[in-house]
């Protein structure tokens, strides 16, 4: 039987903003606005500046035709790019700001989670802001009390409990009000972006209690984040935001993959064409994914080609690929087997083909970059520039995204650590 | 967490653009009553951490307002004050006075202070107001206290008036809480009740008769008075704790109609701007 427990229709925010009217208006300003503006409105249009009306009265929607429903018990990805409404949407179901058009039907206790902390004082102590943090997201007194015990152990930080939270670390203050929150009783849950603050454990932990309160009180739960690998892991049905509009709902997996595809990086797993020079030449490089659906993620191997055509007869040629991170870190450099070294072997003309197998679980989530490099070793240097391919590997199973390198920035390595989210059947 | 209980069809929510003119939604208010508490348990807590003097800064404020205007309108200017000595003749109206105006200086200020509130959490926004002129609250008790004792001291001893405070206390509140719920609505998109409220303050606490009594008016001036619904106040202190003059009558009147009226018209205004705050703050 189907429940429906949320049902938005047509919904849409219109935002006002724009260079000519600042946000935080003084009343000198707007009464001056009032004599000016009609001038400055004219003087556009006499310029021929007018030609939308969209130009004159600077507003955005922010989101526009909104349309779902949620089933009781649906775990619900919102995800987008920035600017894509996906705060804006939240912010509008759990009440904090109105919409201009449409309307959101909810039938249930709606808690929202947008940010953790909210309304902690720095003055007063751990056990004052329990209450304090408690009553701002809808809970009451006695509710507080009888769960305050259970809020202490989750936070860690008994010892703590009566100093003042100025004196916290970031680590304990951020625990204590994660604490709080993921102890809030909702039917309903809203939750944004709060797993991307913290270290990596207090990450886990957060995903830890998602995962609980999603899968064994099987509440209903509205959830944004760009991690799509907690995305994939914790929802069954994603919705797709794109410059306000919701271009997709349905299958999570469905809505990843549609979320990832990039016109620009999907073009240049493959490259065709014909350069080097009068005895080697590469005509098509490729990267591809060993998986059916021909996506890029962390549990699938990753299969780096090339394509070389050999016009004179020459030995010692070798060939291979530099790999980058998307900033450029240099993580791995492949030419040929320890075992043939140097390749002293004859190469007769004709067309060859080269692939390299970057095994299931080695890279981790992130943007790679391949250099390929075909030259006649310890004389010269045929391929450099050419040929060049990007790819995205996306984390679908699980945890281990951020694994650190040396010396590699970002949130891009080589190698994932062998850490899985497993779902408890 | 506890499993999901059977709800009812009355927490259905339904969010839309809303258009016209909105009262007050009393029962959800009633809902929020907790966090009302909390609020101003929070503002009253950390009011005075960090200082020295702590909480004797709530008696300090009034206080030294006496001292300067018993030396200068009392002593210098002589102005008469109803036969009873200046200082209690004065602090009996500076201690609501000081109740007033801080009230409605942290009231006008309140929706800014608190904008990540408005940002992150849903509630009822007149909570905030409402729990900034209630925190005042704390300076009103103390400094009462102290004013208890001058009377003490001045052999002053009150009448069955007294039972009237509370009537008087409300209506400090009541026009402080108008005013403030205008000027922190406005404040939300024009700062510059940030300026003027300082001024305001100032202004209006000479339009009160607090250095000076109202009985230097005559008829009908002195009921015409009570536009100021300080002067009301003022007027209504002295009289159920000093028992000066007979009990003021139309001016009353006139000050709880205008109080009121700053109240309700505060409210509706405060309900009209508020679905924007979140945007604009």
């Amino acid at each position: 039987m189907r429940d429906i427990v949320i049902k938005v229709e047509g919904l849409g925010k219109q935002y006002r903003i724009g260079g000519c009217e600042p946000r935080y208006k003084t009343l000198r300003d707007s009464l001056s606005d009032v004599f000016i503006a009609p001038f400055r409105r004219a003087a556009a249009i006499l310029r021929g500046q007018a030609c939308g009306a969209a130009e004159l009265d600077e507003t955005i929607w922010a989101l526009k035709d909104i349309s779902f429903e949620v089933n009781r018990g649906d775990v619900i990805g919102i995800i987008g790019r920035n600017g894509s409404g996906k705060s804006t949407l939240l912010k509008i179901l759990s009440r904090i700001t109105e919409p201009t058009e449409g309307y959101a039907w909810i039938n249930g206790s709606v808690g929202s989670l947008l940010e953790v902390g909210t309304g902690f004082h720095s003055e007063l102590t751990g056990r004052e802001n329990i209450f304090l943090n408690g009553a701002i997201l809808g809970m009451k007194k006695a509710e507080i009390e009888r769960k305050f015990d259970e809020i202490v152990a989750f936070s860690e930080i008994e010892k703590f409990i009566d100093t003042p939270v100025k004196h916290y670390s970031s680590g304990m203050y951020m625990r204590l009000a994660f604490a709080v929150a993921s102890h809030m009783d909702p039917e309903i849950l809203v939750v944004d972006e709060v797993l991307a603050v913290g270290d990596a454990q207090f990450q886990k932990k957060c995903l830890g209690k998602m995962h609980d309160v999603s899968e064994k009180e099987g509440r209903t739960v509205l959830f944004v984040s760009h991690n799509m690998g907690a995305i994939s892991s914790l929802c069954n049905k994603g919705i797709v935001l794109d410059k306000g509009k919701n271009i997709f709902s349905g299958d999570i997996h469905e809505a990843v993959r549609l979320y990832n595809y990039d016109p620009a990086t999907a073009c240049s797993t493959e490259w065709r064409g014909n350069e080097g020079d009068e005895n080697v030449r590469l005509s098509h490089t490729w990267v591809k994914s060993l998986d059916p659906d021909n996506d890029f993620h962390t549990a699938v191997d990753i299969e780096v080609g090339m394509e070389i055509e050999v016009i004179k007869e020459l030995d010692s040629l070798i060939s291979g690929f530099t790999l980058f991170s998307e900033y450029g870190n240099e993580l791995a450099y492949i030419l040929y087997d320890d075992d043939q070294n140097p390749p002293a072997t004859i190469i007769k003309p004709g067309k060859y083909r080269k692939s390299f197998l970057i095994p299931t679980n080695t890279l981790a989530q992130g943007t790679y970059k391949v250099e390929y490099d075909v030259g006649i070793h310890g004389r010269s240097k045929i391929i450099q520039e050419q040929g060049k391919l990007m790819f995205t590997v996306e984390n679908v199973k699980g945890l281990g995204r951020r694994f650190p390198v040396p010396k590699v920035r970002g949130r891009t390595s080589l190698f994932r650590p062998a850490f899985f989210l497993k779902k408890e059947e | 967490m506890s499993g999901i209980k059977n709800r009812s069809d009355e927490e259905v929510t339904i969010i839309r653009p809303s258009h016209s003119w909105r009262g007050i939604n009393f029962r959800e208010l009633w809902r929020y009553r907790e966090l009302l508490y909390f609020l101003t348990w929070r503002d009253i807590k950390v009011l005075y951490k960090q200082t020295v003097l702590g909480a004797a800064w709530a008696v300090i404020q009034p206080l030294f307002t006496m001292l300067i205007f018993t030396l200068f309108f009392g002593k210098l200017a002589k102005i008469p004050s109803d036969g009873i000595p200046y200082p209690i003749f004065s602090f009996a109206a500076l201690v609501p006075w000081t109740f007033f105006a801080n009230g409605l200086a942290k009231s006008s200020q309140s929706l800014v202070n608190e904008s990540n509130l408005i940002k992150k959490v849903y509630f009822p926004r007149l909570v905030i107001p409402l729990s900034a002129v209630l925190s005042s609250g704390v300076d009103f008790v103390l400094a009462f206290i102290v004013l208890l004792v001058m009377m003490f001291f001045y052999g002053i001893v009150p009448t069955l008036a007294l039972l009237w405070l509370p009537a008087f206390l409300l209506l400090a509140i009541t026009t402080s809480l108008g005013v403030g719920l205008w000027l922190t609505a406005m404040n939300v998109q024009f700062r510059d009740v940030r300026y003027t409220v300082p001024f305001l303050v100032q202004a209006w606490m000479f339009a009160t008769p607090i250095a000076y009594p109202s009985s230097l008016l005559s008829e009908p001036w002195k009921t015409l008075y009570g536009i100021n619904p300080m002067a009301g106040v003022v007027e209504g202190f002295r009289w159920s704790l000093l028992g000066i003059n007979s009990a003021p009558g139309p001016i009353i009147y006139v000050s709880s109609a205008i109080a009121l009226l700053l109240l309700i018209s505060g409210a509706f205004y405060f309900r009209r701007m508020e679905k924007s705050f979140a945007d604009v703050v």
